[in-house]
Order: structure tokens, then sequence, then C-alpha cells
């Protein structure tokens, strides 16, 4: 366990007393093994308490510490410190308002990812005392990996479209409306459609695929954006080609 | 201040307080219903839990085993009635879960898959992979936004309760985002604010378990019940305490020391069982409290490994083979990567006990009712007390289920008994004392104490003197450390005079409750002089069911330690016994 100094530059802005961001630097003796949450700790408790930012589980699971690390959107909570040079920027999410230091506004994410029905629509009514449904390993396997979006906007973050076109629905709520339209217990895909395959919706998707690249969880909205899209084209078809195909 | 007229409030809302505000919607579309949480729900600490969620779904299973091993493995400090409704409704709570969504792992004909956990004589452990609690948790947080009578108000920090006329009326809270005060008026109150295992610095709790919820209606006059109850989880990173589920043992994971000895066979849990043939509630499946007491008896003996972290143990999980660890261990694989640099897959991963879980806190019965009329609690903040003196892993994630739908229930019931709420400014001149209480924490500047040096004091004192075996003499000391430190809070000076995110301000006030909890789990434990569950007193080693088969009530004073009363557990059909984990003997 060595330890060494590092440069941490922090993007200051507090609405009460600054009429504009400002960087301040820390001299923080960090652990080798640190990551950047733990850094941050050291400031708050050793250097400056009014230093703010969001975090909890330190295990990258409950999504609060999304930021700009070097440029690039990160959990603070697995950002090594060893996989740095001895300067290191913070910074608040891109694309995100700011609404004080390292905290920014998650409202509109939140609002989008309610829009889209993110729950079970169920195909078929069943009573809970009929127990559960059935779902074979396979049919769990076509939308698990949609299901470990924890919610920390990286993805948000990462997109130019986003930043371009703040309408857009955006990576992580419209792959959360595909994990439930691929939920073999699920027959919402109807209601959903409306919403994601809007102007607003995955059409704003240019396909950079900058969204994967950052994802924490490897859920790879990219790769869900582009089966909404290909699922998308063929409704269209089938509705405006083969209109005996609809239902 | 603004005041905000609601039915019923919910403070907190994570799996407790959200299965609380589902049961509230489903029940009567037209309740008013506002869910206030210091942070946004998905970030709340049920995303952390890995392993899985206990209920009796399988053919060889029975409500008779899941009875017996919770009952046991609470070493006859659980009230036998609220297990008799808690395993009753299992199963029923984690069906309604499926029918939500959530993800839960399957077995090839499509049913719901189970797994092994300790304590357990069959296993009946539904699973998300490791992902349970995150998975139970977004799928509750998912739900809810179907539900328009669910006001959300997100990061508002709940500062004191409204009790006028003998009931709860409400609740004042701070918003984070304006540090303005806001007073609500609610015919009920759900408290559902999770744990505090930060009083602890060794803890897999996340940030935000600093025991709020259990603070809030401590400091209103509801007692907090068997506090010193502190389960340590037996594998811990050694760095940073990150959970490594007991999933891992359960999949078939082995203990050993530094001699490579499955050392658990020495303590009561043997004898051995092969690798690769793990047998329930026998070595690595004991119950959690022994599995950590026999890790301090390796340690005095020197038979640990020696790490850059502390002393450890090792978990060995090579056997299982890459395929099964992803499969059902992926997220412990990429955690011991990511924060240990050791792959599970190649090499055993050393691992130490750590602060895990509370089975004490806010003293509800089985209906989830406080003493307090009109004040609910459900959820690791609360006490039914289903978890005894030592918690069966995978209780907790239905525990919240289960008891954040009856505390619902029950509010609803409460609602419709018709109280009258007490006059506007009754409760207003209550939420203003509220806000000058706040108003004075932040304009202190000339203090002399901070935040952190008293938080890591307590600390301190918390591991030294209150851990897996403890003293008489050491517990004293630890009572008169927190009371001294509950003294010095008051001369703590804040920085930070701004009001937007202010942290700070937040910090201050976590730090309170820490202390004011603190206490109650000192107190309590030095003068509970037997050893039961996680209690275990190095002066009084057995246990004593003449005395102390009874729960511990500490009712909060302002200036000095609290005052203990004690309540009889409820016994309906299990006599206290011997608590047998070598069943490969039979």
């Amino acid at each position: 366990m060595s330890e060494r100094q590092i440069q941490l530059e922090v993007l200051r802005y507090n609405p009460e007393t600054d009429s504009e961001p400002r960087y301040q630097t820390y001299s923080v003796p960090c652990m080798n093994e640190w990551v950047v949450l733990d850094a941050l700790n050291y400031v708050k408790d050793n250097l400056d308490p009014t230093l703010s930012y969001r975090w909890s589980c330190h295990m990258a699971v409950c999504g609060s510490c999304g930021m700009m690390i070097n440029g690039e959107p990160k959990l603070a909570c697995k950002a090594f410190i060893h996989e740095y040079t001895d300067q290191v920027r913070v910074e608040p999410m891109a694309n995100f308002p700011i609404e004080r230091d390292l905290v920014t506004s998650v409202e509109d994410f939140i609002a989008k990812l309610a829009c889209v029905k993110p729950y079970l629509i169920p195909k078929s009514d069943q009573p809970v005392s009929a127990g559960a449904f059935q779902q074979s390993p396979a049919e769990l396997k076509k939308f698990k990996q949609y299901t470990l979006c924890i919610n920390c906007m990286l993805c948000y973050a990462a997109c130019p479209q986003y930043g371009l076109v703040p309408e857009f629905l955006g990576p992580a709520a419209i792959s959360m409306a595909h994990r439930y339209n691929q939920d073999s217990r699920d027959g919402g895909r109807d209601q959903r459609q409306e919403v994601i395959a809007s102007d607003e919706g995955v059409w704003e998707c240019s396909f950079v695929g900058a969204c994967s690249e950052v994802c924490p969880k490897h859920v790879d909205p990219a790769g869900a954006l582009q089966q909404v899209k290909v699922a998308s084209t063929l409704d269209w078809y089938k509705e405006h080609l083969m209109p005996w195909m609809k239902k | 201040m603004e005041i905000i007229k609601t039915d019923i409030a919910i403070v907190g809302a994570g799996g407790a307080g959200l299965r609380a505000a589902i049961a509230l919607a489903e029940a009567d579309p037209k309740l008013r219903i506002a869910l206030i949480s210091k942070v946004y729900p998905m970030r709340s600490h049920t995303c952390a839990a890995e392993g899985g969620a206990a209920g009796v779904i399988k053919s060889d299973d029975s409500m008779a085993l899941h009875f017996g091993d919770t009952v046991g493995g609470g070493d006859w400090l659980s009230d036998q009635d609220a297990v008799e409704y808690f395993i009753h409704e299992a199963p029923k709570e984690l069906t309604q879960l499926e029918h939500w969504g959530c993800p839960w792992s399957r077995e090839p004909d499509g049913s719901v898959a189970v797994r092994p956990f300790g304590g357990m004589k069959i296993k009946r452990t539904w699973f998300a992979a490791d992902k349970s609690g995150f998975h139970i948790l977004h799928t509750l947080f998912q739900t809810s936004l179907k539900y328009p009578s669910i006001q959300r108000f997100d990061e508002y920090y709940a500062t004191d309760l409204l009790v006028e006329d003998g009931h709860c009326q409400g609740l004042t809270a701070l918003e984070i985002r304006s540090g303005q005060m806001k007073q609500f008026q609610a015919r009920a109150v759900i408290i559902a604010g999770g744990g505090g295992g930060r009083m602890f610095p060794f803890t897999t709790n996340g940030a935000v378990k600093t025991g709020d919820g259990m603070a809030l209606a401590y400091r209103a006059g509801v007692p907090l019940k068997d506090m010193e109850f502190v389960q340590y989880h037996p594998t811990g990173l050694p760095n940073n305490g990150i959970l490594l589920t007991e999933g891992c043992r359960g999949e078939g994971g082995v203990l050993f020391n530094k001699d490579g000895r499955r050392y658990l066979q020495d303590y009561g849990m043997g004898p051995e069982t092969p690798i690769g043939q793990p047998v329930l509630k026998t070595m690595e499946l004991g119950p959690r409290d022994r599995v950590s007491q026999a890790f301090w008896h390796e340690q005095k003996k020197g038979n640990t490994v020696s790490t850059p972290w502390g002393d450890c143990v090792l978990l060995d999980m090579r056997h299982l083979g890459e395929k099964k660890i992803d499969e059902r261990l992926p997220l412990v694989r990429d955690l011991c990567i990511s924060y240990l640099g050791k792959d599970p897959v190649k090499e055993p991963i050393p691992i130490r006990p750590v602060v895990h879980y509370m089975m004490g806190g806010i003293h509800t019965n089985i209906k989830a009712a406080t003493p307090l009329p009109g004040l609910f609690a459900a959820g690791e903040c609360a006490c039914v007390s289903i978890n005894g003196a030592n918690r069966l892993g995978s209780n907790s994630l239905t525990e919240l289920l289960v008891f954040g739908k009856r505390a619902a229930l029950s509010a609803i019931e409460h609602v419709q008994s018709g109280l009258s709420a007490s006059k506007d400014a009754a409760l207003t001149g209550q939420a203003q004392a509220s806000e000058t209480r706040i108003g004075t924490l932040m304009k202190k500047s000339a203090g002399t104490e901070t935040i952190a040096g008293l938080r890591k004091e307590m600390m301190e004192t918390m591991e030294t003197n209150v851990g897996i075996y403890r003293t008489g003499s050491e517990l004293a000391t630890a009572c008169d450390k927190i009371s001294e430190l509950r003294q010095r809070y008051a001369h703590i000076a804040l920085h930070d005079k701004t009001h937007v995110y202010n942290t700070d301000l937040m910090q201050a006030l976590e730090l309170g409750s820490m202390l004011d909890c603190a206490e109650a789990v000192t107190v309590g434990a030095r003068d509970r002089k037997e050893s039961r569950g996680a209690h275990q007193r190095l002066d009084f080693t057995e246990r004593d069911d003449v005395n102390l088969l009874k729960h511990t009530l500490a009712y909060y004073h302002p200036t000095e330690p609290p005052r203990l009363d004690y309540l009889d557990v409820v016994i309906t059909q299990s006599q206290p016994g011997v608590r047998d984990y070598s069943g490969a003997k039979k």
C-alpha cells in the first residue's frame, strides 16, 4: 500500500456565493488502492467541509457518484487512483445542470425514465395466489443485461446527441423500455412504442456508441437502441407496406 | 414555512418505504402519499443486498422449517407470533415481486430458483444472481412510477416528527436542494429509514446508513429495541468492507485459515464436509454470528493470514469454476477483481467479518405499529422482532417487503379510525421549533469540535469496544465515551453557511443520529449480562433464559444516557433450545 500525493482539481460552484464555476485544487495524500471517491472524502473530512457531492455504496451499485474525471464520465467509486497521473480533474457530469459543486440535477432523467413505462405490463392477468409466472433461463437471458442499469446517467453524460437535443429520451430510458419489451411476461410494447419510436425517442440516436463505452455495468444501451430501431422499422413496414399484418 | 398536507407520509424510499407506498396506492388510489427520502429511491442501500430473499416455495420446504430456522437462528429472541406472520406472508410477497417483473434467477423448467444460505435446513433463498437487493429495489421503484398518488420528495432530510395530542401527525423535513424547511402534515407516518451501520468504521453499509429513521422516532419518545445486537457478516473484503454475499458459501465456497484448515469444524459447525458438497446448516452454512465468532477465535490463536489490511481468513471459490461463478456470483467476481485485484476463479480471497446489519431498531409490534399512535416503522430501522439476536441471511429483504406492506395497511387502519387532526397552529409551532433547532446548528461557527473528528472517535470507540466479543469494562468505556461525544456534539462548528446542497449540515445531522443510536447500542450491550446470538460477552458467556429472555427497550434522553426497560419475548411454539449447526453428524 504505497502512498502518493495527487493534485485534485475540483470544479466548485455555489449558486449563493459564486457568479460562475471555478476550479479549486487540493493536495491529497492517497493510498494507491484508493478510488477518486476516497480522495474526495479525504478533502471533505480534512481539508474543506464545504465541498458537496453525492455518494453512498462505494461499490458501484447505487449509482450516486457519477462525475467527469479527467473529462470522462465515471463513477468516482470505481475510478482507481493508480490509473491516473498525479493530476486528477473532477467535474460534475456533463449535459446536466449543476446544482452545486459536483451535484447535478437528476430530474430530467427521472422524468424520462418514468415516461417509458418502466414496469411490467402483464401479458396475461394472473393473481399472486396462482403463483409465479414461468420464465425459462433463455427467456430471462434475453432481457437480463438491460436490467443491470443502475441509473448512474453516465451514458447521458457521454451521449453527444443528448448534449445537442435535450428532448432526446436517451440511452438508459430507452434501454429500460427495451428491457420490459423483451420480457416474456410483458405485453406492454405497444404502449411504450408510442414514446420510444417518437421523434424524441430512438430516432434521435446517431449511434456513436459512447453510451456503451462508459457504462460501468456493461448494459450496452447502444445495442438496445439498435434493436429498438430495427424493431420499430419492422413495425413501420408492417403498418405501411403490409397492412394485412396489422393487429 | 411551506405546509404540505398529505394523508400518509413515508420517511425513506428504499425497499420498505417503496413497498409501503405501493401498498397504500393500491389499497386506495385517493390516498395522498408523500414519499420522503434523503436520497433518490434507487440510491437507497437496499441496492447493495446481494444474496437473496427467503420464502417457502419448494415442495420439500415447509413453514415449520422456515420458522425453526429463523427462531433458532435468532437464538430465541425473536417474537414468534411475528415470525409466524412473516413466514406466511413471505412467499406471497416474493411472488408479487415476480409479477412486478423482478428478474429472479430460474430453474431450467422456468420456475423460480432457490439457493442455500447459512442456518437453513432447506434451501429457500430466491435470488437474482448476486444482485438481489438491487433488482428488488429497482423493481419496486419502477413499479412505484405507475401510481400517480405516490408523490415523491427526493432529497428531503426528515428532521423531527410532529406529535400532538398523543399521536404522530407529520414531520418536518429539509429540502436539501434549497435548504428550506417544509412541514408535512399527515394523518399517519411510516418510518423506513434503514439501519445505522455507519457508526462503525468497517462496515458493508453505504454512507446513507446513519440511523436517521431510528433517531427520528427515538427522539420523539419511541423506544429503540434490542439495539445491542449488531450483526457481523463473516465475509467482507478486508480493505474496504465490501460485502461478499453469503451466496458465495451457499454455492459451495469454503473458508480456510492460514494452515489450510477448514477451521469452522473446530467451533461446533463440523465435521468437515467435502469440498464441492456443502451440507445445509453445517460448516460454511452455519449462521453469521457463529461464523464471525469463529474468526475472532482463529485470530486470537494466530491462525489468520496477515495481509496489508489486517488479519484475514481465506474464502476459496475456485472449485466452483468460472462458468458457475459468472452465472451465480458475477458481482462478487467483479468486486474482488476491481477492489482487491484478486480473481476468485483463480485464487482464494482474503476476507474478514464486517459490520452488516442491526437486528435492533424502532420498537414495533406484529402490525408494524410503534407505541406512538400514528407512527409505524418497517425494514432495518424497525425491530418487530423477527430477527431476534441474530438475523438469518436472506430474511431481511423479505422482511422489508412483508412489513413494508403491513405498515401501510396498519397506517390505513389508523387513518380510518377517524382521529381528528390537531389545529394547524399547534403543529406549526412544533415545526418552527424544529426549524429553529436546525437554524441554530447551522449558525454555529465558534465551536471547537469537527464533524469528522467526532465521527472518527465514535467509530473507533464502537470498533474497539463493541465488537464480536465484548466485556463489561470495554462496554462501560464505550458508554462513557459515547456519552461524552454526545455532550461534545453541542460544540461542533459548521463551516458551510449556505443553503443549497449543504452536505456539511447533512453530515452534522447524520452524526447526531448516529451518536443517539450508538448510545442505545452501548448502554443496551453493557446491561445485557449474557451471551446470545450476536451479543457475546466474555464475562457472561452463557445465555440467560431465566432473566434475559427479554427485549431491551431504550428510551431517549436529550442529555443523559437512555433509560432501559425490558419486555418479554413472545413465545408461541418453540421454547429456547440448543442451536445445532452440525447437521453433517446426522
